[in-house]
């Protein structure tokens, strides 16, 4: 047994706990979840059925921490789990399985197979068997404070053309704030749009914002991977900058995961609950208008829907506030079939799209939300993810699909009744 | 061993090991899993959501839109067997007798032509599951021998229940007797089959359902 494996293997049995043992022993391998993964749905190879990608996660809780599955291993009667088995599933825990947590609504038993997958990847991680991309995008975390390896002087510059274009200051380590912004990789690279957006809606509304010098990466890689220890760095990075600013409330951007590490991940990583709010912008944006603090004018009259990101909506329980934002501003808006808590995932999440061995996996999936954009009959999309939007973004292109892609941020910016009035 | 001396250990001695091999199963089981434990979640809930898991434990019960027209067989072969079990193992009257004789409570019982027209329905059911399985790419994927084997527990009850019922077979005695084992077997073996679920599935969809209602999720 190599270290490694045993490290892996270890990792494993120390992610199981009563909800995973509930699961597994729930199961009926009815195979309903199949049909709620759009892995198996858009493939139909029933390999990627999501409680078959936990059985090597399955077989460690039988034969460790049930008295009949010791028996059977202890006579020869199970099948050890072997690092060859588990490099083996590195594709389906990794390429095919974005932890969307879809499958979780609709299992008959009530397993959460994505709970799982979470766990399965600690000990897959541990073990050695990650993918190459997301390990090296892991690596740059550390070493570099992002995944991309974008850098703060990356960010100095986009904070010069922020001012430059848009005419006001962007406030940096203001101690006191009322809000302190992050951002993810994609937004400071591909996006530089959302930066101004937050500035232009935060000054509307009169309200106090900053950005850290020391914490200005969104984006955990540690969740995406299934490393805790590197998860729980990068969420006390951004936890330390905004209790040393002292800020009432840190904004999750547009970055499904991100929301996911620091709103529902991070208190647990850390050990305490924080000193600060966590809020994701679309909540942010949805308060402040509700309470008259920004106003909204204008309409986007095309026809246009809305891409629910998993991280946001079903694991993140907000789908109501881009509706409410949307709805006012899009008189031609159009819901997707399944769309809220049962939307389909744009095949990118949970760390595949920066693993490139997944990328004709991906874009295969995506077939299932090409087929949902073209049933909506619109040219226009709005999300409030950067990383589905670049993954949808890639995807459009492969298939030759003209359709528009924006984020709710600068939708709102672009309709704030403040600037109108200037 | 005779017919009738089978008969007489099924509804004695049999009946007692079974019910202890149950008691005790469900004991250690439960220990098993609740034994691991699980952290507090330190994060904030979005919102008080009382209940939730409870509800998730109710409303799991129903199937999620769409879903039945892609699994038609497993969703509704699934419904009409676990009903069917249910109805016959409750309201055929010579049941309700016997759990009268157990525990003294009684209650209305159905129609024996009625309960046997629902236990033929059921067994249609499980026949139909099978062959689900064993057709269904997915299923005969996932499947192994613990699949089979709850199947067959669940079928064997059922199937010799019906065949006393109708006398269909030359020594009713001997059948009779082979109905109350296999029962038997199957409650014995309960806590350590696939089975199981039919137990486990309460905690399994509390905690879904409570996982999710901390986030406002209604699952």
């Amino acid at each position: 047994m190599s270290a490694s494996f045993e490290k892996g293997y270890r990792a494993l049995m120390e992610a199981l706990d009563t909800p995973a043992a509930a699961f597994f022993s729930s199961c009926v391998n009815c195979g309903l979840c199949a049909e709620a993964c759009l892995f198996y749905t858009e493939t139909g190879e029933a390999k990627y059925t999501p409680i078959h990608k936990l059985e090597p996660l399955r077989r460690v809780w039988w034969q460790e921490y049930t008295v009949l599955g010791r028996l059977a291993r202890m006579f020869g009667l199970a099948k050890p789990v072997t690092d060859e088995e588990l490099e083996a599933w590195s594709p389906l825990v990794y390429d095919a399985c974005t932890m969307c947590g879809r499958c979780a609504m609709v299992c008959p038993v009530g397993v959460d197979p994505g709970y799982l997958i979470r766990k399965m990847r600690e000990g897959m991680a541990a073990a050695g068997h990650a993918p190459q991309g997301i390990v090296e995008a892991a690596s740059r975390s550390i070493t570099m404070g992002s995944p991309a390896g974008v850098k703060w002087v990356t960010v100095e510059a986009q904070i010069r053309r922020v001012e430059k274009q848009f005419g006001f200051t962007v406030p940096v380590d203001q101690a006191g704030s009322d809000y302190l912004a992050l951002m993810s990789s994609w937004e400071i690279l591909n996006f530089p749009e959302y930066l101004g957006a937050v500035g232009r809606i935060l000054n509307a509304a009169h309200a106090t914002w900053t950005l850290a010098s020391e914490a200005y990466e969104a984006t955990n890689s540690g969740i995406q991977i299934g490393v805790s220890d590197l998860a729980r760095e990068l969420v006390q990075r951004i936890v330390t900058a905004a209790e040393k600013l002292k800020v009432r409330c840190v904004i999750s951007p547009e970055c499904g995961h991100a929301y996911t590490a620091l709103r529902w991940e991070g208190p647990n990583l850390i050990g305490r609950p924080y000193g600060f709010e966590v809020r994701h912008i679309l909540e942010v944006m949805d308060a402040l208008k509700r309470t008259g603090r920004i106003r909204l004018t204008g309409t986007l009259p095309q026809p246009l829907s809305y891409h629910d990101p998993c991280q946001i909506s079903r694991k993140g329980g907000v789908f109501e506030a881009p509706r409410r934002l949307l709805r006012d501003l899009a008189p031609e808006f159009r819901e997707m079939e399944d769309s809220g808590t049962m939307n389909w995932c744009c095949g990118g999440g949970g760390g595949v799209s920066a693993n490139e061995r997944a990328e004709p996996l991906r874009y295969k999936v995506f077939q299932k939300k090409r087929r949902q954009i073209e049933a909506a009959g619109v040219k226009t999309v709005v999300t409030s993810c950067a990383n589905c939007r670049v993954v949808m973004e890639e995807a459009l292109e492969h298939y030759g699909m003209d359709i528009e892609l924006l984020g709710v941020t600068e939708v709102v910016a672009e309709h704030l009744a403040e600037e109108a009035k200037k | 061993m005779s017919a009738n001396e089978l008969l007489i250990w099924a509804r004695g001695s049999g009946f007692n090991l079974a019910l202890a091999l149950l008691v005790v199963g469900l004991l250690l089981r439960g220990f098993e899993i609740f034994s691991l434990g699980r952290k507090t979640d330190l994060a904030p809930a979005r919102a008080r959501s009382p209940g939730s898991g409870w509800k998730t434990v109710f409303s799991r019960t129903l199937p999620p839109l769409g879903l039945v027209a892609r699994s038609p067989t497993t969703y509704l072969g699934g419904y009409v067997f676990h009903v069917s079990l249910f109805l016959v193992i409750f309201f055929y009257p010579p049941h309700i007798a016997f759990l009268h004789a157990l525990t003294g409570a009684t209650w209305p019982a159905l129609a024996t032509p009625v309960v046997d027209g629902i236990a033929a329905m059921g067994l249609a059911a499980l026949v139909a599951l099978l062959v689900s399985r064993i057709g269904n790419p997915v299923k005969r994927f996932l499947s192994g021998f613990a699949d089979y084997l709850a199947w067959t527990l669940a079928f064997l009850p059922m199937l010799t229940g019906y065949l006393a019922y109708h006398h269909l077979t030359p020594d009713y005695s001997l059948t009779l007797g082979l109905h109350i084992l296999s029962a038997e077997l199957m409650l014995a073996l309960l806590p350590f089959t696939r089975l199981f679920h039919a137990v486990s599935l309460i905690a399994a969809r509390w905690y879904t359902g409570e996982n999710f209602g901390r986030k406002g999720v209604a699952t």
